[in-house]
């Protein structure tokens, strides 16, 4: 199918400020093939696209597009509505949905179907269904999208877009939110795209994604392209190299047996009548959370977490997880049921009434799953947001902050995790996403603590960073702490976990030893093929 | 250094070119009504910071102004929009004279002034804290409950007033026997003649301390960081509620100390509307004050010029004029304020740093052309545009 360029890109310079975002990049992706956009966070992937779609005019370039009739029509610096009527569009990594509305009302918002004075909303529901069906994007058109899952409310941007009649489909890291038979799914429906004559641009950095759905690849470093090529003709080493200008390690790609064996066994490994009891970290009970809509977000769960033991939590997202962590590090009250920590003295204690810093201070630390909601302060310098939880312990007399300690556990933390530009006075906002997340990372594992409760630690992170996380929650493990993971990347959660749980339904439904675990074995649980009959 | 300047572009910038349009707009009225724009502003200027009287007038304006500017500046740096700053004005004042009334004439001076201040702080905090508490309980919508009381407490006050205390023939009650404040003229005779007092020092005092406050403590940090992200301050073990709690009643006291400024400073007496509008023009002092004391100061100078000018030039021009320019200055620094960050990132050149390596690109300010950033929970927004709605056009009295 492929053929003729349906997009060319040339001499892209776009610029933020002082910062040069894309700095003569090009891009050319030909009808009906699928394209990944390959590079590190920060590379400048996505403002290049955004370029495309019309909501940056770029400051020099020319942005062509195929033309029904064939020759390519210079379309640079136009906007996003006429990029939508041209059928370019882009599915963005943080979703552009109205919450109040249902999935069928976001959908046809802008296109009006109309019986009279009256939204014809019966027409517009069978026209989703149908979509949804034909395509394969299952949801369900009258839910609402504030009641969505991360995943359901990508299907219904993918949807959107296609609603369109988007012929340039951009998808900003899709799989991010994504378990791996979502991500199945979404390998269908964008071959099915494809087949139709359709062109996808993928943005990524996960290079197993790059080998196993693109047929050619264009890769991004520091805002310009350093190379392109054909599918076929790459590894995962090479491309990574590209990337990042250097060799890294592909940890990902397969476990490390023994990562962890400096510190206490983990459980599966016992040997010794004393290792074999090893010290609980986190304890959680018979954990129920309840929320307005669900009386059972969380039902009934209970695990301990050893000291020297990463337990990982897999599971497609909207399962409990993110009801279970909040209850844990105290966000949310627990219904029923009770949650344990061990402070600094190895002294399990019962918290479940406790408030969320009087966890932080018997020893918890939280990785939260959202960085740009919970987890920074955006307007907050990083000096400002590498206190945030521990801003009472930042005090001088009478409340009042103490600068020069900020300063320098700003100074140190930056440095210890390489966080880049080392400059802590800079706003959150301006840093990448995997810069903001090593802020995130070097708060909560740069000080004492004796359980880390790390959500979706490497989301939206280039694979420099990620890397560099593992190594830290490797490094915290070996150092006796327990780790609690909560990942909807099962590759993550395989490559690190002592043990492994999935969550389905706010129930945990197996529990196995991390050697067991596999993609395969994992997989039917996650979909609640199996493990929900009891 | 380029940091400073885009800090001084991005939070000063806004406010010159409202005054900019303003004055074009202004320009326009002034030819309409057939004077020449240059000796209507000469006039204007001549009757405010040209002697010492209108130069008064305008620092005792301008110290009502900055106790309600900072009163819903504190507000919105924690996510809250006071409307009552009008009521809690008035409730100050009320009280500082209640006490003022009730303490024996030969009352020592620090121990009247500290008893009244305390009341005035007392009279606004409660009236600040109805709404505070009601919204960390049960979620009540402060602006609601704000605007409201204003008609609850106003009408109980002139009640009290009316029925009990009022000197006849008069709305006001009696004066005070002790807690009266110094004119400024009794140090600078220049003053003399003009209501300014030393309740103008106190608001520099109390700009200070709320600068140091917000940005020098952890309360205040925790304050900013619940009105900039309320998810992530209770991540950061922040009790949100209590936060909101505690951020209108520290509003409610700023707005309740400025009815020392008329009761203890000018009149020494309670009267019925004495701070009429001075509320409300308090949210557009924040406003064009950015919400950063200083600004508001600023902002506060401002407005009490305009509305003392009013008067200056009323021979040439209605007075109402001025009122329509106030407008036109609020209502483009709420309109132009993001516009002009815009224009200012298209514009300014890069200048060698972030190019390689740090690649920050892809997360910087910029709002993607016709797209709402999602998760941007920045409350200024919201309250601009209620501003522009809700402000209504104060009197220049």
């Amino acid at each position: 199918m492929s053929g003729a360029a349906a997009v060319r890109m040339a001499g892209i310079v776009k610029r933020f400020g002082r910062i040069v975002a894309n700095d003569s990049a090009d891009l050319e992706v030909a009808s009906g093939e699928i394209h990944a956009l390959v590079g590190e966070n920060g590379a400048g992937k996505s403002t290049l696209m955004r370029v495309l779609a019309g909501m940056y005019p770029p400051a020099a370039g020319v942005v062509e597009i195929a033309t029904d009739s064939g020759p390519l029509r210079d379309v640079t610096g136009w906007s996003t509505r006429q990029a939508i009527e041209a059928g370019v569009a882009m599915v963005h990594q943080h979703f552009m949905l109205v919450p109040t509305l249902t999935v069928a009302e976001n959908l046809i918002l802008g296109r009006e179907l109309r019986r009279g004075l009256a939204l014809d909303l019966r027409a517009a529901d069978r026209e989703v269904r149908e979509l949804s069906e034909r395509t394969g994007l299952r949801v369900d058109p009258s839910r609402l999208v504030s009641n969505l899952s991360v995943g359901e409310a990508q299907r219904v941007e993918i949807l959107k877009t296609l609603y369109r009649g988007a012929k340039v489909l951009i998808l900003d890291e899709p799989t991010a939110v994504l378990s791996p038979p979502e991500v199945g799914e979404l390998w269908k429906v964008l071959r099915r795209l494809r087949d139709d004559g359709g062109t996808v641009i993928l943005i990524t950095h996960k290079l197993d994604e790059v080998i196993e759905i693109s047929e050619t690849i264009t890769v991004m470093r520091a805002g310009r392209t350093v190379g392109r090529m054909r599918t076929t003709d790459s590894t995962p080493r090479t491309i990574a190299k590209m990337m990042v200008g250097r060799d890294v390690s592909l940890a990902l790609a397969s476990r490390e047996p023994g990562a962890g064996s400096g510190g206490p066994d983990p459980p599966r490994e016992a040997t010794s009548p004393v290792s074999r009891l090893p010290s609980p970290g986190l304890r959680v009970e018979n954990l129920t959370v309840s929320s307005p809509r669900k009386p059972n977000e969380v039902d009934g769960v209970s695990f301990t977490v050893a000291r020297g033991e990463i337990f990982g939590i897999a599971g497609v997202e909207g399962n409990g997880q993110t009801e279970l962590i909040e209850a844990i590090t105290g966000l949310r009250a627990a219904a029923s049921g009770t949650v344990s920590l061990a402070d600094s003295s190895g002294t399990l204690r019962d918290v479940t009434t406790h408030d969320v810093r009087a966890r932080a201070d018997t020893g918890l630390s939280h990785v939260p799953e959202d960085r740009h909601r919970r987890g920074l302060i955006l307007e907050y310098s990083v000096a400002e947001n590498l206190i945030l939880g521990q801003q009472h312990r930042f005090t001088g007399s009478a409340n009042v902050l103490d600068r020069a300690r900020i300063a320098g556990n700003a100074a140190s933390r930056i440095t210890t995790f390489d966080i880049r530009p080392p400059d802590e006075s800079l706003p959150s906002r301006s840093l990448s996403g995997g810069n903001q997340q090593k802020v995130v990372i070097a708060r909560e594992m740069g000080r004492d603590f004796t359980v880390l409760i790390a959500a979706q630690p490497t989301r939206g992170v280039d694979v420099g960073a990620i890397e560099f996380i593992h190594d830290q929650l490797r490094k915290a493990r070996s150092e006796g702490k327990a780790i609690l993971l909560v990942s909807a990347d099962l590759v993550e959660i395989l490559a690190l976990s002592d043990r492994v749980a999935v969550m389905y339904g706010g129930r945990i439904v197996v529990t196995l030893p991390g050697s067991d675990a596999s993609a395969e074995v994992l997989g039917p649980y996650m979909t609640g093929a199996q493990g929900t009959a009891a | 250094m380029a940091r400073v300047r885009t800090h001084i572009e991005e939070s000063i910038l806004p406010p010159l070119v409202a005054l900019v349009i303003a004055a074009v707009v202004g320009d326009i009225l002034i030819i309409i009504f057939g004077q020449s724009p240059g000796d209507v502003y000469r006039q204007l200027l001549e009757g405010t910071w040209g002697n010492a009287y209108g130069f008064g007038q305008v620092i005792y304006k301008a110290t009502t102004l900055t106790f309600t500017g900072l009163a819903v500046a504190l507000g919105i740096r924690a996510g809250l929009f006071n409307i009552g700053a009008e009521s809690q004005l008035a409730s100050g004042g009320f009280l500082a004279a209640l006490i003022g009334l009730a303490m024996p004439p030969g009352t020592p001076a620090v121990l009247a002034v500290s008893a009244c201040l305390l009341a005035a702080a007392v009279g606004g905090g409660v009236v600040g804290a109805i709404p505070g508490a009601l919204k960390a309980r049960f979620g009540a919508s402060e602006v609601i409950v704000t605007i409201m009381l204003n008609f609850v407490v106003l009408a109980l006050l002139n009640y009290i007033v009316a029925a009990h205390i009022h000197v006849s023939e008069t709305l006001h009650t009696p004066e005070v026997r002790a807690g009266a404040l110094p004119r400024l003229a009794a140090v600078f005779p220049m003053f003399s003649g003009s209501a300014a007092n030393t309740t103008f020092l106190l608001a520099l005092a109390t700009a200070a301390v709320v600068w140091w406050y917000l940005f020098r403590t952890r309360p205040g940090y925790e304050l900013r960081a619940v009105g900039l992200q309320p998810d992530a301050a209770e991540y950061g073990g922040v009790r949100v509620g209590r936060v909101w709690a505690r951020a209108m009643l520290l509003s409610g006291v700023l707005a309740g100390i400025g009815g020392l400024n008329y009761v203890l400073g000018y009149k020494h007496y309670y009267e019925e509307g004495f701070g009429t509008g001075s509320g409300f023009l308090g949210i557009a002092v924040a406003l064009v004050g950015r919400n950063h004391p200083i600004g508001v100061v600023i902002a506060a100078l401002l407005f009490a010029t305009l509305s003392q000018g009013a008067l200056a030039v009323n021979a040439l021009v209605p007075k109402q004029m001025v009122d329509v320019l106030t407008a036109v200055v609020i209502i483009a620094v709420a309109t132009a304020v993001p516009e002009v960050r815009r224009a200012l990132a298209a514009t300014r050149r890069p200048s060698g740093i972030g190019t390689a390596g740090t690649g920050n690109g892809e997360q910087a300010t910029e709002a993607p052309r016709g797209v709402t950033v999602p998760g941007s929970r920045f409350p200024g927004a919201r309250l601009q545009r209620a501003a522009d709605s809700q402000f209504p056009i104060p009197d220049s009295r």
